[in-house]
């Protein structure tokens, strides 16, 4: 195997210009392969970090038809004690579980006394929030960005709102909202801080105290429309779905079907849908390099093939068997393939490392995004093995060509 | 017992719709440790023969025994296995691999297709190295030799494996007639020294001399044999 891979490697350096630009034309899609996946990993972790830490959570958990209905958000589908209590219970000792958070999450009419709005509001547990969603401080843009998210009498309230109401933090503003039985309840609240809008459902909504707004609702009982659970690893959100959902299966309704739906944080915001396009559009770079590989190297095997058919007459006379020399191409297409995925991941690795040394950022909607790209051992691998196995497939008809030929005609040719 | 022998061989080609013969029945042995030519003017069949011993080429009829083997229902495979078992051969062209060493040429039987282990193919590559007087120069490629010494190479590529037959075909045609004559009175040496059986074509009458058996073909007939 040595041998046959040794005279392979002196056959590719036979020809040296045509070896490196086939090598340098792997290379290249390699490194365009690779650093698109870091960045576009670290464009996502950026997205996905910021969405999930400010405001979604990891996970989430509603009483069964809620977020099909999330944009009225009803009252009525709200979770009673004994869920929030077995929920509370399946999620303490669910070990991959950080934190998470109860949330009333309610309509409300906003005045400031000389106008009025609508505004969509979750009552919250202030340390409870800060756990789950630590990212949602981040978001105040006015206000101090110290102490409790909200104390009791205080809203926080979306940029939107306060640019439209022309309010600003230390303002009293008035809540108006209807309860479950659709009476009315109105209370005064101080405007604690102004928060930065993000996309997907909830970024635009307000922040109050859980007791507020349990108050404001006139709620007697312990309630709440949504859980906010953050994981230890967001990697682990499947499984840990899996397992939550396993453990709160026996919560039925009337029905007899569970009580409660986890969703994890793509199935909640339309990200998730780049995201999805992300991964579309790296599916469609690796498809490109796959044909960068299979073109290029099949290219240079049928050069090669066709410049040595005297050769390999000649080995073929001399007793090589044609498994040999099939291998003795493959060995060129393996090399080759080897060679351009080395040098196209080390010169990745080296970007990689300078891009975090130097990270670019970028506006991204009205945030900085800052790259700072990671390049996964499994992507390495994944890519080399790709390439590696394509330059190999790409030989295989060149190199099947060579070991069928007959002796006789290859000696013959000029 | 001989340890070529041909009955009745036919070979012949289509050219288009049309059947070519190249051999047209013809019978002969020859014996172990015989130097033999094939003589005749270009397209008398030499080549072909040559190809038909060798088992590169298929007979269209007749029979041929080489070394006892029925050659004529080879496979591919088995044909290859049967010439790197038993057989050397020796280009006009040379035909040495032009990336590898006179030494490593004159190794390459014994490595990839008798795999020989590393000693005892260091022992008979410089042994061989030394029969055919390029001691000193193995390390060179073939683009660093002259015709003389690539067709040196080429004879000790043949007999490294220590097959029992040789064939050369033309192996003097692109010498110059003092090089010509250094290359057959070694491969007679060679066959002096390992007892290889050497069997060439040649169209050139003064190299043809020195042949110890000469067949003497014309249209694809043997037409003499000396000594008869």
């Amino acid at each position: 195997m040595n041998a046959t891979l040794r005279l392979s490697l002196r056959n590719l350096l036979r020809y040296k210009r045509r070896t490196l630009l086939t090598a340098l034309l792997i290379t290249i899609g390699v490194v365009a392969m690779l650093l698109f996946v870091a960045a576009a990993g670290s464009f996502k972790g950026v997205m996905v970090g910021q969405i999930t830490d400010s405001m979604l959570g990891h996970l989430q958990i509603h009483r069964r038809g809620y977020t099909a209905s999330v944009d009225n958000l009803p009252l009525n589908l709200s979770m009673q004690a004994r869920a929030l209590d077995k929920a509370g219970e399946v999620l303490k000792a669910e070990p991959a579980v950080a934190a998470y958070s109860l949330r009333i999450k309610f309509g409300a009419m906003f005045s400031n006394y000389a106008e009025t709005t609508s505004i969509r509001l979750n009552g919250i547990d202030p340390a409870a929030e800060d756990a789950a969603a630590p990212g949602l401080r981040s978001r105040i843009l006015d206000g101090n960005k110290t102490g409790p998210l909200v104390a009791p009498g205080q809203i926080m309230i979306p940029e939107l709102i306060a640019k439209g109401m022309k309010v600003k933090v230390g303002d009293t503003v008035v809540l108006i909202a209807t309860n479950q039985d659709g009476s009315v309840n109105g209370k005064n609240f101080t405007i604690r801080g102004i928060l930065e809008p993000v996309a997907g459902p909830g970024g635009r909504d307000g922040y109050l105290d859980l007791a507020d707004a349990r108050d404001l609702l006139r709620m007697e009982k312990e309630q709440a429309m949504e859980i906010a659970v953050r994981l230890k690893d967001l990697g682990q959100v499947e499984a840990v779905k899996t397992r939550l959902e396993a453990a709160l299966a026996g919560l039925t309704n009337k029905e007899g079907k569970p009580a409660l739906e986890i969703h994890t944080w793509d199935q909640l915001t339309p990200f998730a849908s780049i995201v999805r396009m992300l991964d579309m559009m790296t599916l469609f770079i690796r498809i490109m390099l796959v044909a960068i590989v299979l073109v290029s190297v099949m290219n240079v095997m049928l050069m090669a093939v066709y410049e040595r058919i005297r050769e390999i007459g000649t080995l073929a006379a001399i007793g090589t068997p044609p498994n040999r020399i099939l291998a003795l191409f493959l060995g060129e297409g393996l090399l080759l393939g080897l060679a351009g995925a080395a040098l196209g991941v080390a010169i990745s690795l080296a970007a990689v490392a300078v891009l975090n040394l130097h990270p670019i950022s970028f506006p991204f909607s009205r945030q900085i995004v800052t790259l700072m790209p990671v390049l996964p051992l499994k992507e390495i691998v994944l890519v080399t093995g790709m390439v590696v196995g394509m330059a190999v497939l790409a030989s295989l008809q060149p190199a099947w060509r060579a070991s069928r030929m007959d002796p006789i005609v290859a000696l013959r040719h000029v | 017992m001989s340890l070529v022998v041909a009955e009745g061989l036919k070979k012949s080609y289509w050219a288009g719709e049309v059947d070519v013969p190249a051999i047209r029945g013809v019978d002969f042995a020859i014996e172990a440790g015989a130097f033999v030519a094939f003589v005749g003017p270009s397209g008398s069949g030499k080549t072909t023969l040559l190809n038909l011993v060798g088992c590169l080429d298929h007979l269209s009829a007749g029979r041929l025994t080489v070394l006892g083997v029925e050659v004529a229902g080879l496979s591919r495979k088995a044909a290859a296995a049967f010439r790197g078992e038993n057989l050397g051969f020796v280009f006009q062209d040379f035909n040495l691999v032009p990336v590898l060493s006179a030494y490593e040429n004159i190794e390459y039987p014994l490595l990839m297709v008798r795999a020989w282990p590393a000693e005892k193919r260091r022992e008979r590559v410089n042994k061989l190295l030394a029969a055919v007087g390029m001691a000193d120069q193995g390390h060179k490629r073939p683009d660093q030799l002259s015709g003389g010494q690539k067709q040196r190479v080429a004879v000790a590529r043949a007999l490294v494996s220590e097959p029992k037959l040789v064939l050369a075909d033309e192996p003097t045609a692109n010498l110059d007639h003092d090089t010509a004559y250094r290359i057959l009175g070694l491969m007679k040496s060679m066959r002096d020294e390992f007892g290889t059986t050497f069997v060439f074509s040649t169209h050139d009458p003064k190299i043809m001399a020195e042949a110890e058996v000469t067949f003497l073909l014309e249209d694809g007939r043997l037409i003499e044999q000396r000594p008869s």
